[in-house]
C-alpha cells in the first residue's frame, strides 16, 4: 500500500466514523463535533487529491463559519440530551429499504464510472487558484451569480421572518 | 540503518524540525509572559517580577513548575470528553498555525539535503488560506471550554468569544485580499518576494504603504481573533471571573495560556510577512553596511548585560548575567567573524526583529487601552472594520486595473 492510499483510507475511515457518530451521539454538541470531524476529514481528502484551494475553503467555510454557528446556537439554546424513543416500525421498514436502494445506486454509479475516473486529471491538476476563478467568473459566471442571488434572497427572507416575529 | 535513514530523510528532517520548533516556541512563550509582565509593570510604574533569578528571569520556570504540580481537579457535572478536548484543541491548532510560517528564504545544506527554515514546504500554494483555515477552527477551543465546564461564567465567555471570532473573521479575511491582489499569490514566500521587487526601495516597497487601510483592519481584527486586550471580553476578569477558563486548573489552564501566546506570535509573524516585508531588510540592497547591524545590536547589548551583572545586588545575578551577556556578545562576534553565516542570518534577523516589535505593540496595547464594551465591540467589527476592508479591496482592485501591481 502506497502512503497516499494509506492516508486515504485513514481519512475515509475517519469521515465514516464521524458520520456514524453524528447520528448515534445523544447530545447535540457531540453530534456537531462529529460533523466537524467529517468536514475536516473530507478537507483532508481534497488535499490528498491536490485540490489545496478547495480543501482550505472547505475548512474555512464548513469547519469554521457554519459549524461555529451550529455550536453557538446549540450553546445559546442550552439544548440538553436527546430523548431516545424506540424505533417505530413504520419508519424502520421503508428506511431500511431506502438504505439498500441508496447503497445499490451509489455502488452502481461508482462501478460504471470506474473507467472515466481512471482517465481523470492527475494529482495536482486541480490546484491552481486561477483556474478555479476562471471557471467561476468566466465560464460559469451566470449560474454562480444566480446562486449567490438565491442565497441573498434566502438571507433576506430569514431576516424578514425573524423581524416579523418580534413585532 | 543508514539506508533507512537516507530513504526517509525528508520525514526525519521534518520530525526534527517539529521538535525544535516546539521547543523554541514554548521557550519563547515562557519568556513572553516574563516580557509582558515586565513591560506592563513599567508602564504602570512598577518593577514587575524581580525576586526569582536576576531581573525575575527565572520566573517563567517557577511558573511552569507550579502549573505542572498544582492539583488538577475536574469539577462535578462537566462534560468529561469535551472538557479534556478543549485545551488540547486550542493548543494543537495554535501550534499548527505556526508551522506554516516560513522564517527564511534560503535553505541550509546539511548532508546534501536542503533544509528550509519553517516546517511547511516552501512552495505551499495555499499558505495564507491554510493559516485562515486553522484560525477558523481555533474558536472551538474557547467555545467548547466554555460550554463543557457546565458553569455560568465560562458559558458566557465561550458564547462571547464565538460571536466575537465569527464577526472579526470576516474583516480579517477581507483585509488581506488587497495584499493577495498585489502579490497575485497565496504563497507567503511569494507575498514577501512581491514586496522586494525593487531592491533599492527598501522599506518603501512594503505593502504597508498601499495597504495602510488593510493593515489597520487586519491588525485590529487579528487582536480580536486572539482574544487579547482591548478585545479580551471572553475572559474579562471584572465581569466573568476568568471567562471560558474559569473551571480549568493546573496544566490545562496553562495550555490555554500557551495557545494564546502562540497565536500572538503567529499574528505578529503574519503582520510582518504581509505588510512589513517579512524577512526583507528595511534598507536599500546597496547599503551593505547594514549587514553588520545584527552584530552592532548584539555586542553592545551583551556588553550592557555583563556590566549590569557586575553591579547586580545578589551573588546569583553576578554569576548568571555575565554568562548571558557573554553569550549575546559572542553571538554578535561570531556573525562578524563568519561572513557566510552573517549573510544567512540577515533574513531571519529582520523577520524576528519585526515579530518582536509587534509583540511589544501587543503588550503595549494591553498596558494602555481599556476593554471594549460588548455592543461597542460588535458595532466596531460590523460597522467600521468590515466596510473599510471591503472599500480597501475595491480601491486596490481599481488601482491595479489602472496601474498594474506596481
Amino acid at each position: 500500500m502506497t502512503p497516499p492510499l494509506a492516508v486515504f483510507f485513514a481519512l475515509a475511515a475517519l469521515a465514516v466514523i464521524g458520520a456514524v457518530s453524528l447520528i448515534l451521539q445523544k447530545h447535540p454538541i457531540h453530534s456537531a463535533l462529529s460533523l466537524i470531524v467529517v468536514m475536516v476529514a473530507i478537507a483532508g481528502l481534497y488535499l490528498l487529491m491536490g485540490a489545496e484551494f478547495v480543501a482550505a475553503v472547505q475548512i474555512i467555510v464548513y469547519g469554521g463559519a457554519i459549524m461555529v454557528l451550529f455550536v453557538m446556537v446549540i450553546m445559546l439554546l442550552n439544548a440538553g440530551v436527546e430523548e431516545h424513543t424506540s424505533l417505530s416500525k413504520m419508519a424502520g421498514a421503508p428506511g431500511l429499504l431506502l438504505v439498500v436502494a441508496l447503497v445499490g445506486f451509489v455502488a452502481a454509479t461508482v462501478a460504471r464510472s470506474a473507467e472515466s475516473v481512471q482517465g481523470s486529471p492527475q494529482m495536482g491538476a486541480l490546484s491552481p487558484t486561477s483556474g478555479i476563478s476562471n471557471m467561476i467568473f468566466r465560464d460559469f459566471v451566470y449560474p454562480f451569480e444566480l446562486t449567490s442571488f438565491l442565497i441573498l434572497v434566502a438571507i433576506l427572507g430569514a431576516t424578514m421572518l425573524a423581524q416579523r416575529e418580534k413585532n | 540503518m543508514t539506508a533507512i535513514l537516507a530513504a526517509n530523510a525528508e520525514l526525519i528532517i521534518t520530525i526534527i524540525k517539529i521538535v525544535l520548533l516546539l521547543f523554541i516556541v514554548l521557550t519563547v512563550n515562557a519568556y513572553l509572559t516574563w516580557f509582558e509582565r515586565k513591560v506592563v509593570a513599567h508602564i504602570q510604574s512598577r518593577w514587575g517580577p524581580y525576586r526569582v533569578g536576576p531581573h525575575g528571569l527565572l520566573q517563567p520556570l517557577a511558573d511552569g513548575v507550579k502549573f505542572l504540580f498544582k492539583e488538577d481537579p475536574t469539577p462535578a457535572g462537566v462534560d468529561k470528553f469535551v472538557y479534556y478536548l478543549a485545551p488540547l484543541l486550542a493548543l494543537a491548532l495554535a501550534m499548527t498555525s505556526i508551522a506554516i510560517i516560513p522564517f527564511g528564504p534560503d535553505p541550509i545544506r546539511v548532508f546534501g539535503h536542503d533544509i528550509y527554515l519553517g516546517i511547511a514546504p516552501p512552495d505551499l500554494n495555499i499558505g495564507i488560506l491554510a493559516l485562515f483555515a486553522i484560525t477558523a477552527l481555533g474558536v472551538y477551543g474557547v467555545a467548547l471550554a466554555g460550554w463543557s465546564s457546565n458553569s455560568k461564567y465560562p458559558l458566557l465567555g465561550g458564547l462571547r468569544s464565538s460571536a466575537q471570532m465569527i464577526s472579526y473573521e470576516l474583516a480579517l479575511t477581507m483585509s488581506v485580499v488587497g495584499v493577495l491582489l498585489l502579490a497575485g499569490s497565496f504563497n507567503l514566500k511569494e507575498i514577501i518576494a512581491a514586496q522586494g521587487k525593487h531592491s533599492e526601495w527598501g522599506l518603501l516597497g512594503w505593502n504597508i504603504w498601499p495597504q495602510i487601510l488593510g493593515f489597520f483592519c487586519f491588525f485590529v481584527a487579528a487582536i480580536a481573533e486572539t482574544n487579547r486586550a482591548p478585545f479580551d471580553l471572553p475572559e474579562a476578569e471584572s465581569e466573568l471571573v476568568a471567562g471560558f477558563h474559569t473551571e480549568y486548573a493546573s496544566f490545562k489552564f496553562a495550555m490555554f495560556f500557551i495557545a494564546e501566546y502562540t497565536s500572538m506570535i503567529t499574528v505578529s509573524c503574519l503582520c510582518s510577512i504581509m505588510f512589513f516585508g517579512g524577512w526583507l531588510s528595511p534598507f536599500p540592497a546597496s547599503w551593505t553596511w547594514t549587514h553588520y547591524l545584527p552584530s552592532l545590536i548584539l555586542i553592545p547589548f551583551g556588553a550592557w548585560v555583563i556590566w549590569d551583572g557586575f553591579r547586580y545586588e545578589t551573588i546569583f545575578g553576578k554569576l548568571i548575567l555575565p554568562v548571558v551577556g557573554t553569550a549575546f556578545a559572542g553571538l554578535g562576534g561570531l556573525f562578524l567573524a563568519l561572513p557566510g553565516v552573517n549573510d544567512f542570518i540577515q533574513a531571519p534577523f529582520w523577520l524576528l526583529s519585526k515579530i518582536f516589535v509587534f509583540l511589544f505593540v501587543y503588550v503595549w496595547m494591553r498596558g494602555t487601552l481599556p476593554r471594549f464594551r460588548y455592543d461597542q465591540l460588535m458595532a466596531f467589527g460590523w460597522k467600521l472594520l468590515l466596510p473599510v476592508s471591503i472599500v480597501n479591496v475595491i480601491v486596490t482592485s481599481f488601482a491595479i486595473l489602472k496601474w498594474g501591481a506596481k
